[in-house]
């Protein structure tokens, strides 16, 4: 195989298996938060140990997030040298912000955050929880900053010629608040608080069905129910803007999402599809006119289709990039119902009682995940062939001084050892996750579970 | 060119990442270091000891080897490009045991069984050991230059290049100097037995470690002379290597007279004058091309644009307190000997 796919191959799989981990920092860093901050208030035993239990789980997500990570900073320079020298002085400084303002803030505090807990005061352990968690946040807007910058290049001007082209950057505040980045980095954001929040849903709903720890996973249920309500309808709203932005900055990429070809016609939507490339044509269930109407509020308004470019200006695999991003809509809509459903239940006071239900949200934790996957997938494949858009292409990016039977190499040890660290982190949580909240040491003080319960009050 | 305080801009982010890699090599090295005496230690006991003394600070250590790459990455793109596709196979197993390190000190722990602790031990260590290698074999060849051609561009193609006589020197140095630092950070955090078996062990890492730098030092001066161009030019900078042997034989004293805290200054100190001999034996070069000197990746070649670089000095003087706030913050809050309780590993 060539080197340029085999870089491809390797970065895709090294950032989309990083992608699992960073997400749940920032989500349950969200939901520790709340937790400690209701245990530094009101001093109620339960809300600390939702805070340690979960703060436990964090720390098996954060570690892993952390190394797959360093691997990322480093592929740029390892995988795409050319990329590297031509983007360095405007995506460069975005990655040492993320460093210095961002990641050492996160990892400063975490010590404390694991192991302080019997050695600071609460308020001071509150304190580095939020540090961390807020460190979390900013590193996103960071990351997010600089990829959006490859979306819509802002803030810079191109100098020199040949191999010696590269970007210098002329306004490091255009180049922040590039056309994409705000909307982007709110998607982000609000599709880490998701998968944070169903991560809690997922295992309270399992204590719940289980009879194990109701008391304490009612009460942290309630919490990340609400929670994830908010910031599923915030995702909709969010993912609309950021569709508005991705008709207007890259049109290419918006149509190859719907599957758009027709150069200036009324634009469908469609709820599932098949894209035929050579036919350019998607046989699937549509709503006639209803990308115009959503990007132009009038369903004959014309959009931009992939007919308007050169064949080698669009990007590559139509379909995929069809696929992914109706997966995530799909995800999105999926996401609203559930959480209105239990919270309409909650209101009726039968949420508890609808077995079903918990079930539902016990497997609803892929979800967010998976839409935050293809999420990413559309992103950039739809902006393909460009690596930063049209400035610079993936097929000129990539570091020739490496050859194929390297990237071969690392491409399968990274699997092996990706595979390694994904079975131990499964088999960890879910260890985790049937130990329970409790420490050893606090089992007398353990509410009395279901059978137990009954078997005390002679109901057995 | 423009400068600040009569310095130019180039110059100063050279010193910044000369800062933060020197950073990164005084912690993380006494990690590493910690870690390969690891199987050193016989009992379970002396082995989570040992593993909690590094526990709560690994994680922030590591922000330096990000910071640093980060800066090296935006202030000077070029090398960063050039370095690491060059240095592929080492970087790429680097990468490998900075991950097997993490979690083997995040799982060890998670369960009882025999087998999964001594697992766990084992690939703590071999990593340790590894990363401190890597980057000493790394060094080495940063110091010989490396085979860079037009469009500085690597031209080598094979997967062991990188492995010299100079280069497994520095490596096994750099391993060895690690290991005495880190079993005086381990000093610092033991009691008892283990401890006074730690000043053992200190020892015998002093001892290789000065026969090996010798051979080293040695190796450079005859084989390498260009290193030492900058010196014979400029005959003060001889204080340099003088001050480098001094803090080195500082160590050994201290350690006898069992002062390990001002001891581990020492032994951070030493890394740190090591690293200025290399940025005083490279200025202004970052990679020297065994090809021809028209190829030399400098910090005028490579730097960014001075607007850049203007934007990430302020970075440095905004973060750079904040940073060592909160280092201060978790090493007071870990400072003396490792307690352990039910958070720990």
């Amino acid at each position: 195989m060539d080197t340029e796919i085999l870089a491809r191959i390797q970065f895709a799989f090294t950032v989309a298996f990083h992608y699992i981990y960073p997400p749940l920092s920032i989500g349950l860093g969200l939901l520790m938060v709340i937790f400690e901050s209701i245990y530094v208030r009101t001093k109620k035993k339960e809300y600390h140990i939702l805070a340690k239990f979960w703060t436990k789980i964090f720390a098996l997500t954060f570690g892993i997030g952390v190394v797959t990570g360093i691997v990322m900073e480093f592929e740029f320079g390892t995988n795409w040298a050319v990329y590297s020298r031509y983007v360095g002085d405007v995506f460069g400084s975005a990655l040492a912000a993320e460093g210095i303002f961002a990641f050492a803030l996160e990892s400063g505090f975490l010590g404390v955050l694991l192991f302080g807990w019997n050695r600071v005061k609460p308020w001071v352990h509150l304190v580095a929880t939020i540090g961390v968690f807020l460190g979390s946040m900013f590193s996103a807007i960071w990351i997010v900053v600089a990829n959006s910058w490859q979306q819509t290049p802002a803030g810079y001007h191109i100098v020199g010629e040949g191999m010696n082209a590269r970007a210098e950057i002329t306004d490091f505040w255009a180049m922040v608040f590039n056309p994409s980045s705000v909307d982007r980095l709110n998607h982000v954001w609000l599709g880490a608080f998701l998968a944070g929040a169903f991560l809690v849903l997922s295992v309270h709903a399992y204590y719940l069905v289980k009879g194990r720890y109701v008391e304490i996973s009612k009460k942290a249920f309630k919490i990340a129910l609400v929670v994830a309500t908010i910031f599923s309808l915030g995702q909709l709203a969010s993912g609309h803007s950021s569709a508005e932005g991705v008709s207007k900055n890259q049109p290419a990429k918006l149509a190859a999402m719907e599957g758009h070809f027709d150069k200036n016609a009324p634009a469908d939507m469609y709820l599932m599809g098949w894209v035929d490339k050579k036919e350019e044509r998607v046989t699937g269930i549509k709503i006639p006119g209803g990308l115009s109407f959503l990007m132009h509020y009038d369903f004959d308004a014309p959009v931009t289709g992939l007919s308007a470019f050169p064949i080698d200006e669009r990007p590559g695999q139509v379909n995929a990039v069809f696929q992914f991003y109706h997966i995530m809509v799909a995800i999105g809509m999926t996401l609203i119902l559930l959480t209105c459903l239990a919270v309409f239940f909650w209101f009726r006071k039968s949420l508890f009682d609808k077995k079903w239900l918990l079930w539902v949200f016990v497997f609803a934790a892929i979800l967010p995940q998976i839409a935050n996957q293809v999420g990413w997938f559309t992103a950039e494949m739809g902006r393909q062939p460009w690596v930063v858009y049209g400035l610079l292409r993936t097929s000129e990016a990539f570091s020739q001084a490496v050859t194929d039977n390297q990237i071969l190499f690392s491409l399968i040890l990274f699997l092996i050892v990706y595979t390694l660290l994904f079975l131990l982190f499964v088999y960890l949580l879910n260890k985790k996750i049937k130990h329970g909240p409790y420490d050893e040491s606090e089992d007398d003080d353990r509410p009395l579970t279901k059978e137990i319960a009954e078997v005390i009050t002679g109901n057995a | 060119m423009e400068t600040f305080l009569g310095i130019d801009y180039p110059t100063w982010w050279f010193l910044v990442v000369g800062g933060l890699f020197s950073g990164y090599a005084i912690l993380d090295g006494f990690d590493f270091g910690a870690g390969a005496w690891h199987l050193f230690f016989k009992t379970g006991y002396e082995r989570r000891i040992a593993l909690n003394a590094v526990g709560p600070v690994w994680d922030g250590n590591e922000v330096w080897l990000v910071i640093g790459g980060g800066a090296l990455f935006a202030g000077f793109p070029l090398m960063y490009a050039t370095f690491f596709s060059s240095l592929y196979i080492p970087f790429m197993l680097f990468l490998v045991f900075i991950i097997f390190r993490a979690i083997a000190i995040e799982f060890r722990g998670k369960e009882e069984m025999k087998w999964w602790r001594r697992t766990w031990d084992i690939c703590y260590s071999i990593s340790s050991i590894m990363l401190a290698f890597l980057l000493g074999v790394v060094l080495g060849n940063v110091l010989q230059g490396i085979a860079i051609g037009e469009n500085y561009l690597y031209q080598e193609t094979g997967f062991f290049e990188f492995l010299n006589p100079y280069s497994l020197m520095t490596g096994l140095t750099t391993l060895t100097l690690f290991m005495a630092h880190g079993a005086i950070y381990l000093l610092l955090k033991t009691e008892g037995r283990m401890f006074a078996k730690l000043t053992l062990l200190l020892k015998k890492g002093m001892i290789f470690f000065m026969v090996s730098f010798g051979i080293t030092t040695l190796y450079t001066l005859l084989y390498i002379p260009h290193l030492s161009d900058d010196f014979k030019q400029s005959p003060e900078l001889f204080i340099i290597p003088v001050l480098t042997f001094l803090s080195i034989a500082n160590v050994p004293r201290l350690a006898n007279k069992k002062r390990f805290r001002i001891a581990f200054f020492f032994s951070s100190l030493t890394i740190a004058l090591l690293l200025v001999l290399v940025a005083v034996e490279l200025y202004p070069n970052l990679l020297m091309s065994s090809i021809d000197p028209e190829y030399h990746i400098n910090i005028y070649n490579s730097a960014s644009s001075t607007k850049s670089l203007k934007i990430m000095m302020t970075f440095v003087a905004i973060g750079g307190p904040l940073v060592l706030g909160y280092t201060v913050f978790v090493y007071r809050t870990f400072k003396g000997k490792v307690r352990l309780d039910e958070t720990s590993y």
